[in-house]
């Protein structure tokens, strides 16, 4: 027997139950109780009554600043207007999603691929947002590369309001329907990095972004 | 193999040759002028001692190994069953970059961590920012299930999952069993005076304050870790303070009752819990015997009130007196203000 068998079948013995492997039986009783998904408890304000005011007020407590546009054409603008605001470079790596923009319109230097270390600012959409935490959900895809929140000091993030959520157990439901399995990486990020590591001081930016920008299209 | 820390409180400690003194701020324990010397060392840099610019150079350090490493090596805090994911939750950002860069992805983890669903995933990371560091989430979560996919960009070739018992299953169907709900959150230790006041390298172990004073006496063998079941003021804090409801100071007293029958403690002291265990029971017997000692323990105190030292213990009086009690027993005195009670209604 191996370690695994070993480590079952001690598992098995001290829950009293007989042999290494389950029996049909219990296999059937797993998948049922998996297949109920059943949500546990919730706190009161995850369902709250204004979940765009809800997300906005989480994003704020995270340290993520947030702007709402009326449709993609404002999108540019509005990212100009931050990058100026923060004497940031108006250049960007972004998910091609967002390629068709008028970004020139905007003075903005649009590069169609994924960020690297090189990069100042990377922009990505999101699958969903989730009002709960303010947080945004980004799924693995060829054309979502998940470095591109990750290894710019500024990530900026577009969130369609209608894909925003209460929680993250309708994240999950969301998923199942649209996608099916996980894909290899659900990433949640919720604000910029940050470490306290050092005589407990709070430092925003570790290893990722120092920077996250929301852009809320109603 | 050139193994790098990536977490910053674990990259200092790598740099120092230290153990963590604390699971979720495993370099509580060092100054910053500390750091900067580690960091001079390191890096061969000015001498930072502004913790923004520190963080910032550690970063810069990191980042290349982030870019070059051929394998990443992370934990999982849970394994979801349903999709046979493992996941990562940080605040810095590192496990992501670990996950995601190399091209072999690596996790270890304990067999204890295995949930049902992505539901109760969500359940319980309500939980463990919350009660490790105060925020109602962590900022980077990342589940991960499989490899890089054709047409991916990012993601690793190779994922190998190692699941760790080391001793986890010995806790199945035992007396210390809801020891495995623990979520490595800290908010025992946190919440505990003795941790506040030893810290975390006097446990010995990986595991300090209240959780590691059960778990690393299982891991490790009851006999190699005997003080640490009894370094404990039983104040109850630390079951109030943990999200999963484990009765920490119960399993503490079942570990103290497990070195008792296994005679693990001095011949002394089990001795005396056996003379106490005999005359507690008897009621009789314990009003005689308390009695003379409170009026003993008062005459010794002298004058001053004071006892300056007590034969055969004279430990506990070495560094400091100890207060004479005042003569009566709390049976006796209870006994009196009932009668004068029932005299003044008479
Ligand atoms: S025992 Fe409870 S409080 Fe302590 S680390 Fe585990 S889950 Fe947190």
């Amino acid at each position: 027997m191996g370690a695994r068998e070993n480590i079952l079948a001690r598992i098995r013995k001290a829950q009293g139950r007989p042999g290494v492997e389950p029996t049909e039986q219990e296999r059937a009783l797993v998948r049922e109780a998996v297949a109920r998904h059943e949500v546990g408890p919730q706190p009161p304000f995850a369902h709250a009554p204004d979940r765009l005011a809800q997300f906005r007020r989480e994003c704020e407590r995270l340290g993520t600043t947030h702007a709402t546009v009326a449709s993609d054409g404002g999108i540019p603008a509005e990212i100009a207007r931050y990058l100026d605001e923060g004497g940031l470079e108006r250049r960007l790596a972004g998910w091609h999603e967002f390629a068709g923009l008028d970004w020139d319109g905007a003075g903005i230097a649009f590069d169609d691929r994924p960020a690297t270390s090189q990069d100042r600012t990377g922009l990505t959409g999101c699958f969903c947002a989730i009002a709960e935490t303010g947080t945004t959900l980004l799924l693995s895809a060829p054309e979502s590369p998940k470095l591109t929140a990750l290894l710019p000091e500024t990530h900026l993030c577009i969130v369609r309001a209608a894909r925003l959520l209460d929680t993250m157990e309708d994240a999950f439901a969301l998923l199942r329907r649209e996608v099916g399995e996980p894909p290899r990486s659900v990433f949640f990020v919720s604000g910029p990095s940050r470490t306290a590591d050092i005589e407990q001081t709070i430092v925003i930016g570790a290893h990722g972004p120092y920077r996250v920008h929301v852009v809320i299209v109603a | 193999m050139q193994v790098v820390e990536t977490d910053l409180g674990e990259y200092i400690l790598q740099l120092a040759h230290e153990p963590p003194s604390h699971i979720v701020a495993p370099a509580v324990h060092k100054s910053k002028e500390q750091v900067a010397d580690l960091f001079v060392a390191a890096h061969g840099k000015p001498r930072l001692t502004d913790i923004p610019a520190m963080t910032r150079e550690a970063r810069e350090a990191l980042r290349e190994h982030f870019l070059t490493a051929d394998m990443g090596v992370s934990g999982s805090n849970f394994v979801i069953a349903e999709t046979g994911t493992t996941l990562t939750v940080t605040n810095e950002g590192n496990a992501d970059m670990v996950t995601t860069l190399p091209r072999i992805h690596c996790v270890i983890t304990g067999v204890e961590k295995v949930i049902g669903t992505l539901e109760d995933f969500a359940t319980l990371i309500r939980l463990l920012p919350r009660s490790a560091i105060g925020q109602t989430i962590a900022n980077y979560l990342t589940l991960t299930t499989g490899v890089k996919m054709p047409g991916d960009v990012d993601g690793p070739e190779q994922m190998h999952i190692v699941l760790v018992d080391a001793g986890r299953t010995k806790l199945v169907g035992s007396d210390l069993q809801e020891m495995l709900r623990c979520i490595r959150c800290g908010a025992c230790m946190n919440h505990c005076p003795v941790y506040q006041n030893v810290g975390g390298h006097a446990y010995g172990w990986v595991y300090p304050g209240p959780m590691g004073s059960i778990l690393t006496p299982v891991y490790v063998g009851l006999e190699n870790a005997g003080d640490l079941p009894n370094a404990a003021t039983f104040c109850g804090e630390c079951a109030v303070a943990c999200p999963v409801k484990i009765p920490l100071p119960d399993l503490m007293r079942k570990l103290r009752e497990q070195q008792f029958d296994r005679k693990l403690r001095p011949w002394a002291e089990r001795m005396a819990i056996a003379a106490w265990g005999f005359a507690v029971t008897r009621p009789g017997l314990y009003a005689l015997l308390s009695g003379a000692g409170a009026r003993i323990a008062k005459w010794m105190g002298g004058r001053d009130g004071l006892i300056h030292s007590l034969p055969g213990i004279d430990g506990w009086t070495k560094g400091r007196d100890m207060p004479a009690p005042e003569g009566k027993t709390f049976r006796e005195l209870y006994r009196r203000r009932r009668d004068s009670a029932a005299d003044g209604a008479r």
